[in-house]
């Protein structure tokens, strides 16, 4: 936004509140009045606020993270004791666990909408839906997104999504459970498995309806960034949270298409008789009468946003981290500018380092060396970021809060999984480990437990701004210390367990020489796993009484962690517009974390003018 | 009703955490704010580093569980599969060094720069030369890692060499078919159109003079000739399946409607295989290591190692495919040797359906 019209919005927005954030100049009427009267639904159901919408996201997140945590609690029970039967399962799975012991199909089926949901549903919508809308109008210092009303739309299709894949549950068939990836043929003939009846109907449209919801929101987020900053918000003093839901946002726009025509053409594929990925194939008694279709196509094109995907899920994760490791460190982050040209490198790699998911599909090994190429480089931003964290700590003066526990968790976490996709990027290694545990525990270890801890630290850090009100300390010093060293229990022995080449989505694995030993040790992890779930809904149940019962914000304490950003500049609990009177102007950089020379405090907040008589100077 | 009582138990639990997080901020505000921080600081700087002894500890005994159960696959069984463990051990190496250090500045990090109430933060915020060590330093140690990893995966997918044995394997839900070209050294033409589960269950053609000696081992045995490269021909029937060899450190995808292939040399015959392992049972074994459905778990065969004379002399006993079906079509058509397993589940799945 250019200077004028920045400054006639700004005069403008003297007479009030103004939730209308583009074109409100144009009509001048006052709409505090307005925002009293607002019913119920469209305040809390059909909101248009960011803040509102974003906590929708949050808590469909949260619902789906106990699901598909709870499945997994589910399947690892068949693992840990495959000789064992369970109350709980067939409670639960009813016929699918006709005397509390789990078919196979339902495993698959389980196994496959933990992943689905847990990468999509809770990973992608519950964190960059979450605070990309949380954060970036009120880091930015606007009123609301570009487009409110796609925003709306945007967390409704993700709704309708869920309610789709939830239904998918119920059907007599069962859900998909092709794996998460839905690989046909597979996945494209209903004959090849249970779940590739309607089940995997439901999953396809329920993916769609995703793909869109992510679409709305991520041009709405990339469009609010470019436009809609406050007077004095040049790119360069934008918080890295910001920089980071931005190259989210335009790899999701980049690449989600992408999957959307993958599960068109599977649609095509069952339904109407097309070949886009079947060829000579035999099943129940019969030839097909498809030729000429590839079923790699489908891995390319999935794989095509499915490696953009992980950075969709990391790079907030990373945007948070460094917000708040900054914050509670007391420190400014260190190497701004390399931070944002590495959030960048990785964004460029990302879409081109698809294929290192298919090593072993028989592709060619020219083009294979060149996906070794491409994936070993991701390497260099991801440990310059790394070191560039571990000095932003170094000298700091730390405090030991919730979300910096859970900030230093994602550190710990991203180097653990980070250095296993050294092994798994280089094909020649990836040819044994493909498709073994260690990939499963480094996916999970990378993309799952860190991501899960970058998000951890946004509700710990930014909970105060959502509902004016504190979370329980206590609760969650125990949820990081059980959450943290269960996630490693879990899965640092995965890692043996692949090398020794046990195969991933196996149901039972005692008719195996080379891999039943394991039995006690998948026992321990799968106790490891109950334990570390029931810790998690402490956090939910935290997050839920603090709602109500957490301990008050006051105007005094409104930045309870003394930041510097925008977003603690409005009152301690905003209304939808965010700030009473003007847009607060910005006149330096994010992390200004240096003795402030006007009241002796350890920050300076991004809205402080610069008086170059107290030696106070742009950085 | 225990369901019920897990229920219960758990919030109370909650509940009972609850009260204590709640009187614990109590005390905060009674003993006041910065003075309990500081000390709740203390604490928890204090456990950064026996979180980090117990990260140590943690790895080396998972060391020692771990190493003495991995014996079945310990030995690689391939001059490929040495080739591969010595760069696996290579990386090791280099992302151990890093993940060493790194870890241990973290936590390190945490405790000694621990608030204490005192403390002042540095004001530290680039510094060009050390954005460009650490820039150059991985990206070094990655040049080298992908030099040594082409350098084998160029030698990996490299045409097989000239003379080596070949054999077919073709997977299907939920079991191994292997084929073996017979006396003429040639395996026949195959097309899907040709498959019956009588007597052509990987739709060979007939009319190919070729396919008339093949040898087909329904439970998808394959018998490989110690220190003789052997080229797999790999073919899926229905769904995408994948051989996986671990032993031999190799992999590859079964694909409908295209051919892969891998090759590789094995240098350890089973029997050599039960002295080093100390299991006399031992079997190298084949997965399937690419989702293919309801029994993607039992899609298991057998590999055998063996020397050329003990291979000639199995090869011998064998009769063709077609002698067995169509070329004797006086005698009903049997399944032979099919795994149980694999019987069971297919019986189960019709049975479902």
């Amino acid at each position: 936004m250019s200077n004028e019209t920045q400054h006639s919005v700004d005069t403008h927005e003297e007479h009030g509140a103004n939730i209308h954030t583009s074109g409100g100049h144009d009509h001048g009427h006052d709409h505090h009045h307005e925002e009293h009267e607002q019913h119920f639904f469209l305040k809390y159901v059909f909101s248009m606020d960011h803040k509102i919408i974003s906590r929708q996201f949050l808590i469909t997140g949260m619902f789906w993270a106990i699901a598909g945590g709870l499945m997994s609690v589910f399947f690892r029970l068949q693992l840990g004791f495959p000789e064992d039967t369970f109350q709980v399962l067939s409670t639960f799975l009813g016929d699918w666990a006709k005397g509390g012991k789990m078919d196979p199909e339902i495993y698959y089926g389980l196994v496959t909408i933990h992943g689905t949901v847990l990468v999509f549903f809770v990973l992608t919508g519950g964190l960059s839906g979450t605070f990309s809308n949380f954060l970036i109008p009120l880091q930015i210092g606007a009123r609301d997104m570009a487009s409110p009303f796609m925003n709306m739309l945007s967390y409704w299709f993700f709704a309708v999504a869920s309610v789709i894949m939830f239904a998918s549950l119920f059907v007599h068939t069962g859900p998909a459970s092709g794996g998460w990836t839905t690989y046909p043929p597979l996945s494209a003939m209903k004959e090849a498995s249970m779940g590739s009846g309607v089940g995997m109907d439901l999953w396809l449209t329920s993916m769609a309806l995703f793909i869109v919801s992510s679409l709305l929101g991520g041009l709405n987020y990339i469009v609010t960034v470019l436009n809609m900053r406050t007077k004095g918000m040049s790119m360069k003093r934008l918080p890295l949270t910001i920089w980071a839901f931005l190259f989210t946002a335009v790899l999701g726009v980049l690449s989600f298409p992408v999957l959307l025509s993958a599960a068109v053409l599977l649609i095509f594929d069952r339904h109407m008789g097309t070949s886009f990925y079947l060829s000579e194939i035999f099943i129940a008694g019969q030839a097909m009468p498809n030729v000429g279709g590839s079923a790699i196509l489908y891995q390319h094109l999935f794989w095509f946003l499915g490696h953009p995907e992980v950075y969709i899920i990391m790079l907030p994760a990373m945007g948070i981290a460094s917000e708040v490791l900054a914050t509670h460190a007391r420190k400014p982050i260190f190497g701004y500018f390399a931070m944002v040209i590495s959030i960048l490198g990785i964004t460029v790699l990302a879409f081109l380092v698809w294929a290192h998911h298919m090593f072993v599909t028989g592709m060619s090994p020219f083009l294979g060396g060149i996906f070794v190429l491409l994936t070993l480089l991701i390497a260099i931003p991801s440990a310059v970021k790394v070191f560039n964290w571990l000095t932003t700590i170094w000298k700091g003066n730390i405090k030991f809060t919730n979300p910096m526990l859970f900030a230093l968790g994602f550190v710990s976490l991203f180097i653990s999984g980070g250095l296993t996709g050294i092994f798994l990027g280089n094909s020649a290694l990836d040819i044994h480990l493909h498709d073994t545990y260690f990939v499963v525990a480094h996916f999970h270890i990378v993309m799952g437990i860190s991501a899960f801890f970058g998000m951890f630290a946004g509700v710990y850090h930014w909970f105060p701004k959502m509902y004016g009100r504190m979370m329980n300390k206590t609760l969650g010093y125990i949820h990081f210390f059980v959450t943290f060293i269960g996630a490693y229990v879990i899965f640092w022995p995965m890692h043996y367990e692949g090398v020794a080449g046990m195969p991933r989505r196996y149901y039972d694995f005692s008719s195996w020489q080379s891999f039943s030993q394991f039995g006690d040790l998948n026992k321990m992890i799968s106790i490891a796993a109950i334990i570390v779930f029931f810790a998690q809904l402490l956090f939910v149940f935290n997050y839920f009484v603090s709602i109500w019962r957490g301990k008050k914000l006051t105007e005094k304490t409104s930045n309870p962690w003394g930041s510097t950003t925008l977003e603690w500049t409005t009152p301690v609990k905003p209304g939808h517009g965010n700030w009473e009177g003007d847009i607060p102007e910005v006149h330096r950089w994010a992390y200004d974390f240096r003795e402030n020379p006007y009241d002796g405090s350890d920050f300076i907040m991004q809205d402080v003018p610069i008086d170059p008589t107290k030696e106070d100077e742009e950085h | 009703m225990s369901g019920l009582l897990l229920v219960v138990l758990v919030a109370l639990i909650f509940l009972i955490l609850y009260q204590v997080g709640q009187s614990s901020e109590k005390i905060a505000t009674l003993q006041g704010e910065e003075e309990f921080d500081n000390k709740r600081n203390k604490i928890v700087g204090y456990s950064m580093l026996v979180l980090f002894a117990m990260f140590m500890i943690g790895i080396v005994w998972c060391h020692n569980y771990m190493i003495p159960l991995m014996t079945p696959t310990a030995v690689p069984a391939s001059d490929h599969g040495a080739n591969y463990d010595f760069m696996f051990e290579v990386t090791l190496w280099v992302t151990g060094a890093v993940f060493l250090l790194t870890q241990f500045l973290t936590f390190w990090f945490a405790f000694r720069y621990r608030s204490t109430g005192k403390r002042k933060a540095v004001f530290f915020s680039h510094s060009n030369k050390l954005e460009m060590i650490w820039t150059t330093i991985p990206a070094l140690a990655m040049a080298v890692l992908v030099a040594i990893g082409l350098k084998a995966w160029f030698k990996m997918t490299s045409p097989a060499p000239e003379g080596a044995q070949i054999i077919e394997i073709t997977g299907k839900q939920f079991n191994w078919i292997s084929r073996y070209p017979g006396p003429d050294g040639k395996l026949g033409e195959r097309y899907f159109k040709n498959i019956n589960e009588e007597n052509n269950v990987i739709g060979l053609n007939w009319d190919d003079k070729d396919t008339r000696d093949d040898i087909v081992i329904l439970n998808g045995e394959l018998r490989l000739i110690k220190d003789k490269p052997v080229e797999l021909i790999i073919a899926a029937r229905d769904v995408i399946h994948d051989v996986g060899l671990s032993h031999f450190r190799m992999k590859m995808d079964a694909v409908p409607g295209i051919t892969t292939r891998m090759w590789f040399t094995p240098t350890i015959t089973t029997d050599s295989m039960k002295q080093i392992t100390g299991d006399p049972n031992f079997v190298y074994e084949l997965s399937c290591d690419q989702m293919c459905g309801k029994g993607h778990y039992s899609m298991r065969a057998v590999v055998v190692v063996e020397t050329q004379a003990e291979h000639d002399a199995w090869l011998k006993e064998q009769t063709s495919y077609y002698s067995q079906g169509p070329g004797k079509p006086a005698e009903a058509p049997k399944m032979e040797g099919e795994e149980e397993g694999a019987e069971e589940i297919r019986e189960t799945a019709m049975v479902t359906q």
